[in-house]
């Protein structure tokens, strides 16, 4: 299988950039401590109903891995600047493969920075069912997939110095209107943030409390965002592929 | 093999050979590939680390490594330091004497006047000549006379039977001719003087000037 040895070698390339790596894995933790440290004795945090350890364990683990999800996209449009993917496109590698390779890719650094949050929020006194953590960790790769194909979207349809600022832009926004940075309760943020997949990912936090964090409208606006946005990706593959 | 693409980072010249052998159904060994380019020394090196014309090999391994029938080659010297060029060509060669075909496009003469067998020029979109280097040469049909001449006026040498043009460079005099024993003759006997005499044929590149200035 051609395309597993390339995902093998696109994970080995990955872990050794070390700043790639530090400022992905680094930030999301740094971030935890400084905002979660000094509310930690916070048990209803902003009237989410969780201790503000757990929330932000979550809601920072969403961030740190929707930006690692859309970088993806960085790291695309800088290996068709260098003529990489023109180069794959004349050997047997199905064009599948490489975006398989790369999403592998995105999910297991996602894992290693969720991986990381948890630590840091057992650090913190944040405890849960070994089930629940599971299970939380499971929403969390699920409300990825729109990102990763946001990701891809992206990086087929920017170049190297637009991309920056739009996938930085997007997933601040998205983090804001999401939940990341505090809880979104009510009001017109509330209204809007049930419709982008931030808020779920941020929502994967309430398994702690038992029951199904998401219900049917989390499922349908997660599920309708990966409809929608790997469409787009395929579509700005196809241009992008097709230009060449 | 193009001739423009950079590699990917973070590494190794094997890894990334390993990488693309993994993806054809009948690779060369890794080993052999790293040992064709000349690229045992670096092949522990991070892609990142390596000199343009060490690159340009790299290149070259991972398209020896798919082991092709027929090898297309875009300008592949241009970025090579001399030892690069010369560990390129002679494995070429090696690859030309296992059967493989290789067809490549070149602006430096010299080495299509070296390593190929056959040599298409082409202008304007027509092709030209096609055929062995010497052939290419042949199709000039003209030599070139050297020596050493001073005090003498480029008119009168072009006034010589069989002499087409002259050139002047300090004291040494060129003379291009359609028939060089004729000029060589008259040249002696009108100037005892002239010394240092050589006859060249006529070199691949000024073939090529010729061929494609006149079509």
């Amino acid at each position: 299988m051609s395309g597993l040895v390339y995902t093998r070698f696109e994970l080995r390339r990955t872990f050794r950039n070390r700043r790639f790596l530090f400022f992905s894995l680094g930030f999301p933790i740094a971030l935890y401590f400084l905002i979660a440290g000094p509310n930690r004795g916070d048990r209803d945090f902003g009237g989410s109903g969780l201790a503000a350890p757990l929330y932000y364990m979550v809601a920072l683990a969403g961030f740190g891995t929707m930006m690692g999800m859309v970088s993806t996209g960085a790291r695309i449009a800088g290996e068709r600047q260098l003529g990489w993917t023109r180069q794959l496109r004349v050997t047997p590698l199905p064009a599948a493969a490489y975006l398989r390779a790369k999403i592998a890719t995105a999910y297991a650094l996602a894992g290693a920075s969720v991986g990381a949050l948890y630590l840091a929020g057992a650090a913190l006194g944040v405890s849960i069912p070994p089930g629940r953590w599971l299970e939380m960790t499971a929403l969390i790769a699920v409300a990825l997939l729109p990102f990763a194909a946001l990701g891809i979207f992206l990086g087929h349809l920017l170049n190297v110095d637009s991309i920056g600022p739009a996938t930085g832009g997007t997933v601040t926004l998205l983090a804001f209107v999401g939940g990341t940075w505090f809880p979104v309760t009510g009001g017109v943020l509330h209204a809007i943030g049930q419709f982008v997949p931030s808020y779920w990912l941020v929502r994967a936090a309430h398994v702690a409390l038992g029951g199904g964090a998401w219900g049917g409208e989390g499922w349908a606006v997660v599920g309708g965002w990966t409809a929608v946005l790997s469409a787009a990706a395929r579509w700005s593959y196809r241009r992008d592929t097709a230009r060449q | 093999m193009l001739q423009t693409g950079q590699l990917i980072r973070d590494l190794t010249v094997r890894e990334l050979v390993t990488l693309f052998a993994s993806l054809y159904p009948r690779p060369l060994p890794v080993e052999e590939a790293l040992r064709l380019a000349g690229l045992e020394s670096f092949a522990e090196q991070r892609t990142q680390k390596l000199s343009g014309g060490e690159a340009q090999r790299a290149r070259f391994a991972l398209a020896l490594v798919t082991d092709p029938e027929l090898l297309v080659l875009d300008e592949p010297t241009v970025a090579m330091d001399v030892e690069s060029r010369h560990a390129f060509w002679s494995a070429m060669r090696e690859c030309a004497s296992r059967g493989k075909t290789v067809l490549f496009a070149t602006h430096y003469l010299d080495e299509a006047d070296a390593n190929a067998d056959r040599i298409v020029v082409m202008a304007h979109g027509r092709v030209v000549v096609d055929g062995p280097p010497t052939a290419v040469k042949a199709r000039v049909g003209t030599r070139t006379i050297r020596a050493t001449l001073p005090g003498v006026e480029e008119a009168e040498l072009e006034a010589l039977p069989g002499v087409r043009s002259v050139t002047r460079h300090g004291d040494s005099v060129a003379l291009v001719c359609a028939d060089s024993d004729g000029a060589l003759r008259a040249l002696l006997a009108a100037y005892p003087p002239a010394r240092d005499v050589e006859v060249a044929g006529a070199g691949l590149e000024e073939a090529f000037l010729e061929l494609t200035r006149s079509s």
